[in-house]
């Protein structure tokens, strides 16, 4: 909302000494959010009003004319000019030397063909105006002006373009400051100035509205109040210069007296108006009613709608004339052959104006003040007030009487008035009568012990609302500043501190977290390998995506990550090692919502990483975490992963997640030329595997015996296998197991390998003898054996 | 004998100060101090002296006994410390040149400044509560106090599941689960993902991050909203920020509130950053609208509480002078390494 400063000090006055600052800010911090604000005509300056005294030919150009000009000096200045509308006797703007124009422009005098011309005759366009602000004159040519004013006045007041403009947010529950009366309201109240309302008053006398029009209202719903008011004998022409100032200070361009009061009494009242010319209201009767299918409306802006039953519309007996609270109709509206109209001043829905509003794909000032809920009890005062424009400015004659459908309650709405738990509610300690005054100054009384809600404060609707009045006016930064009494069980669940844990570890392995986005397209499904019959692929759809890239909520996070892996290759980062926690979301039946599942993602690629590096940061992240049994097995059959080089991640003998390197093809899917690494691990499933609780094992007070075995083995032996016989074969006294080496080659049968483990024995109550030691090496041998390994010899 | 002994001391001496490393200090310990050595001689012979010679030679031979091993031990320590220095000065190495690094991860910018904020409630009293990102219409919305036909409903263009499943577009559906599933009182705040169908720029994203959070108790006030938050911004701008509470509106709180923290960079006068208003928005709140607490089962007439959210990503942006979202999605490691 734009509000004219000059249009506002018709209601209330203020001081000298508020400058736009002050205002911007008291307005603000008494809850009417300004934007900005700007003084029209600031860019120009040193721009007067001239009279041409004389208009020679430039003796060296056929299209350059010198003028004399009186600018109310001693002298006359001379300037050229290549307009070819100017003459002697002219009142025209002159941009004298050093002078500046809207745009940034700058002015000084110089020579044109040898001719010294001291400034220059301006056009509408330099001035930053359009025909619409002064109908009598043309734009491409030097602005003749019709103006009342002096010789070498400053041209600002000269034509009005002295107002500021105060830019508003006003919140969508206060569609009343949608008006300079409702901020005339706010600014009396917040300056406490008195706010001097005007009761508009209609001399009528040019016949009965009832001989020329009648009006049902079928959907009295949608439409609580519909009032029209006629006038005749309608003499179409421009409105007078003041209209026109204040409606160009609100940012409306001014068309012909008829439209703009409907305009002018919208911003002044907030409640939109509508013109229609009698003469194509067929049967002179305006039916409110749905719309009915296959009915259309071409509306003003020249474009065809069609209309579904669900809208209001305006009609004639046989049409639509209007789309109700939107927008009127090309064919009925206000021409220069109009001789009778109609004033509509009515009230819709919100509901059903937004809805309509948002099907036609139109949006207008009025739809954009209905569709918050406008007050059905200023239709009749902003009727009236068109009507005494209509007179004021000359252009028709007001028929007697309206007709006015009211299905409207006018008892007004009350609340209690409780100052004592508003006190309290508050934190502050204001006596009853300052609380009542504080909401007198904003039209609302107080009775007793009752709070009366004015009709244009639908808004208000509880006790906490009063509050917020009173609490406004009295000033949130007067609110003293207190803490919250009471202690509280505060922190972090146990939950999060295993998730800060989880986080903790990855980062100390060197991984670096990312944020991803938590859908994706559904066509990356493929680009991780994913089998057509695949479960994954049922994800839950978003049915109004911004694109297919991020249309579907993923139920894998691998695409999120290896996107960003790939990101980073493509972007020339040598090695990149990431972590996220990323929530995945599996669907369940169409009105459950789904499953979100938190899982460690990791992935990483460069020199420095290859499996067992990941695997590493698997086995420290489930040593941290205080997992004691888990295990891997080798996963085959995962398509997004190197078939030999993946591996399930079980926990209780439960697969909770799976590791690898990337399959090459899923690789080539994301361009990434490089062996990548990733893992997926359900963080859920983790946090619920048994985690016993850290005891103290008291520090052994015996040597250890340690002993080395080099183990020859068919390679194809994992050794898990041989690390399961040694320790099931050595029973307690194993303290420690370590494989050091694996050797292949030279001395080494082909298709066999060497493993070379540590082995550290210990008894907690003695020192075990070399016989003990020597005895459980023979176990292990005798182990090892069954299962086809033998000590390298 | 006197003659000898002095002799003895004087040679000593004279010996010791050549010597220059510790084989040759052995060789004269041996040789003056040592069983075979030069003053084991002279005092075999102390048994030829008269009674009252033989006190006098005594104490003398002792005193040049105890000067003897002093000196030596002396000139030990000496060439120890020399051979020392030499060895020091050999290990001497370059400490310009760079330290090895072990590879230490990065946490996300978001995450800093989540974390950070995290910490100031939990400080407190205040506890973490998270909730369903696909959520109940129901819940984003309507037990919220915005209707289906709600105006405000436009200014959040929301992601659809179903009619009744949505993209939650704010974290305040957490505080309707909270406040059915608790008792007041009730102190948490609800970190979290939003989703707004927002094309991707600059400034925008269809997904970030807000933090809400929820007082509910007997006798809480405005005045400890004001509290609360007032002491949330000096622990995260700084004890000497200015704050100011202006109104505004939101359909879930009553009275509302937005705060501005005085700009830091013109300090309020108008500048570039703050767009010429001297301040910054940095989160809307209010009290608790006694519709939400009602539909949560919560009587209004006895307990009050207060609400607040803030988006993330924007205290993100404007704490490290980010001036493109985008990367903060984008996870371009020469971007997280810089954090």
């Amino acid at each position: 909302m734009i509000l004219s400063m000059k249009w506002l000090s018709e209601f209330v006055k203020l001081d000298d000494s508020v400058t736009s600052r002050d205002y911007a800010e008291a307005l603000t911090l008494s809850g009417s959010k300004v934007e900005g604000w700007e003084k029209e005509g600031e860019e120009i300056s040193n721009v007067i009003v001239g009279k041409i005294l004389s208009v020679e030919k430039h003796p060296d150009s056929d299209h350059l004319v010198i003028c004399q000009l009186d600018v109310g000096k001693e002298e006359p200045v001379q300037i050229v000019t290549g307009a070819s509308n100017v003459n002697a006797g002219d009142i025209v703007p002159v941009a004298m030397d050093k002078s500046t124009l809207p745009g940034g422009v700058k002015i000084t005098k110089g020579k044109l063909r040898g001719v010294a011309s001291n400034g220059m005759l301006c056009s509408l366009g330099e001035l930053g105006l359009t025909s619409h602000d002064f109908p009598y004159a043309i734009e491409d040519g030097i602005f003749i002006m019709q103006e009342d004013c002096k010789i070498g006045q400053d041209i600002q007041s000269a034509i009005g373009l002295d107002d500021t403009k105060v830019e508003f947010e006003i919140t969508p529950n206060r569609p009343d400051c949608l008006s300079v009366i409702g901020l005339a309201r706010e600014t009396a109240a917040t300056f406490d100035k008195p706010l001097e309302l005007h009761t508009p008053v209609v001399k009528g006398g040019a016949g009965n509205i009832t001989d020329h029009l009648s009006v049902e209202v079928q959907n009295p719903e949608l439409c609580p109040r519909y009032i029209a008011r006629m006038a005749k004998n309608i003499k179409i022409g421009p409105s007078p210069r003041w209209m026109r100032e204040r409606l160009r200070a609100s940012g409306v361009r001014p068309i012909n007296n008829i439209v703009d009061i409907t305009n002018y009494v919208m911003l002044e009242y907030g409640q939109p108006m509508h013109a229609f010319d009698h003469k194509f209201v067929a049967g002179g009767k305006i039916v409110v009613r749905n719309a009915k299918d296959g009915e259309s409306i071409t509306t003003l802006e020249g474009v065809e709608h069609k209309l579904t039953p669900d809208m209001l519309a305006i009609c004639d007996i046989e049409k639509p004339s209007a789309v109700a609270g939107v927008m009127g109709g090309e064919y009925s509206g206000i021409n220069d052959e109009t001789n009778m109209i109609v004033f509509e001043s009515a009230n819709f829905k919100g509901s059903s104006v937004r809805l309509t509003s948002k099907a036609l794909g139109l949006r207008t000032e009025s739809s954009a003040r209905f569709e918050k809920g406008l007050d059905p009890q200023m239709c009749m005062a902003a009727v009236n007030r068109a009507c005494e424009l209509v007179e004021l400015l000359g252009a028709g004659e007001v028929l007697d009487g309206c007709i006015d459908i009211d299905n409207t309650d006018h008892t007004p709405h009350t609340i209690p008035f409780t100052p004592d738990w508003m006190n309290g509610f508050l934190g502050i300690d204001i006596p009853a009568e300052q609380q009542a005054a504080y909401l007198e100054k904003l039209d609302i009384k107080v009775e007793g012990d009752k709070v009366i809600v004015p009709s244009f404060r639908a808004d208000i609707e509880d006790k906490a609302d009063v509050a917020e009045e009173v609490a406004r006016m009295y000033g949130y930064d007067k609110i003293p500043v207190t803490t919250i009494s009471g202690m509280a069980r505060g922190g972090l669940t146990d939950r999060q501190k295993f998730d800060r844990l989880a986080e903790q570890t990855m980062l100390s392995c060197g991984l670096y977290e990312i944020y991803t986005y938590s859908f994706i397209s559904p066509k990356y499904y493929d680009k991780i390998n994913l089998p057509a019959d695949s479960e994954l692929r049922r994800s839950v759809t978003i049915t109004n995506p911004l694109g297919e890239d991020t249309s579907v909520m993923r139920t894998t996070a691998l695409p999120s990550m290896l996107e960003v892996l790939a990101r980073n290759y493509n972007n020339r980062n040598a090695s990149a090692a990431l972590y996220e926690i990323a929530t995945e979301y599996y669907p369940k039946s169409i009105d459950e919502l789904p499953d979100e599942v938190p899982q460690i993602m990791m992935g990483m690629y460069g020199a420095k990483y290859d499996f067992y590096t990941l695997k590493g940061i698997v086995e420290i992240l489930m040593d941290r975490l205080g997992i004691q049994n888990w295990d891997v097995e080798p996963q085959h059959d995962n398509p997004t992963f190197h078939p030999g080089r993946c591996a399930d991640l079980l926990v209780d003998g439960k697969v909770v997640g799976v590791f690898g390197e990337i399959h090459p093809k899923v690789c080539q899917n994301y361009e990434i030329g490089t062996k990548t690494y990733v893992a997926r691990i359900n963080a859920d499933l983790l946090y619920a595997a048994e985690r016993p609780e850290v005891e103290y094992t008291p520090l052994p007070k015996f040597p250890a015996s340690a002993r080395d075995l080099a183990i020859l083995c068919d390679d194809a032996t994992p050794v898990r296998d041989l690390e399961r016989a040694i320790r099931s074969a050595s029973g307690k006294l194993l303290e420690k197991l370590e494989l050091f080496d694996v050797y292949r080659g030279k001395q080494i049968e082909e298709g066999k390998k060497s493993v070379a483990y540590n082995l550290v024995l210990r008894a907690a109550d003695r020192t075990l003898t070399v016989e003990e030691a020597d005895n459980v090496v023979k176990k292990v041998l005798k182990a090892l054996d069954a299962i086809g390994a033998t000590l390298r010899s | 004998m006197k003659g000898a002994l002095e002799n003895i001391r004087v040679t000593a001496r004279e010996q010791l100060a050549a010597a220059n490393d510790l084989a040759r200090l052995e060789e004269l310990r041996v040789s003056l101090l040592g069983k075979k050595g030069e003053l084991t001689a002279i005092l075999k012979q102390m048994g030829k002296l008269s009674a009252e010679e033989r006190p006098v030679i005594g104490q003398l031979a002792n005193q040049v006994r105890a000067e003897i091993e002093q000196e030596l031990a002396d000139r030990m320590a000496e060439l120890k410390d020399a051979a020392m220095n030499a060895k020091l000065e050999e290990e001497r190495i370059d400490v310009t040149m760079p330290g090895f690094k072990s590879m230490i991860g990065k946490t996300h910018p978001i995450s800093l400044v989540l974390d950070e904020m995290k910490d100031i409630f939990i400080g407190m009293g205040f506890s973490i509560v998270a909730g369903p990102e696909v959520e109940l219409d129901e819940y984003n919305f309507e037990k919220l106090n915005l209707p289906k036909d709600h105006p405000a409903r436009d200014t959040q263009d929301t992601f659809y599941i179903t009619n009744n499943i949505l993209l939650r577009t704010q974290t305040s559906p957490v505080q309707v689960r909270t406040m059915e599933k608790q008792a007041p009182p009730i102190r948490i705040i609800s970190p979290g993902r939003v989703f707004r169908s927002d094309a991707v720029d600059a400034t925008h994203s269809p997904l970030f991050h807000q933090m809400e959070g929820l007082v509910v108790d007997k006798g809480v006030t405005m005045a400890d909203l004001k509290g609360t938050l007032e002491l949330f911004v000096k622990k995260l701008y700084g004890e000497d920020s200015v704050v100011r509470f202006r109104p505004h509106h939101f359909p879930f709180t009553e009275p509302s509130a937005e705060l501005d923290v005085m700009c830091f960079n013109c300090h309020g006068k108008g500048c570039r950053l703050c767009k010429g208003e001297g301040w910054i928005e940095i989160l809307g709140c209010g009290m608790v609208h006694p519709k939400v607490l009602r539909g949560c089962g919560i009587d209004p007439d006895v307990y009050s509480g207060f609400a607040f959210g803030m988006g993330v990503e924007r205290i993100v942006m404007r704490k490290y002078n980010i001036d493109d979202l985008r990367l903060l999605f984008e996870n371009d490691l020469r971007f997280l390494d810089q954090f």
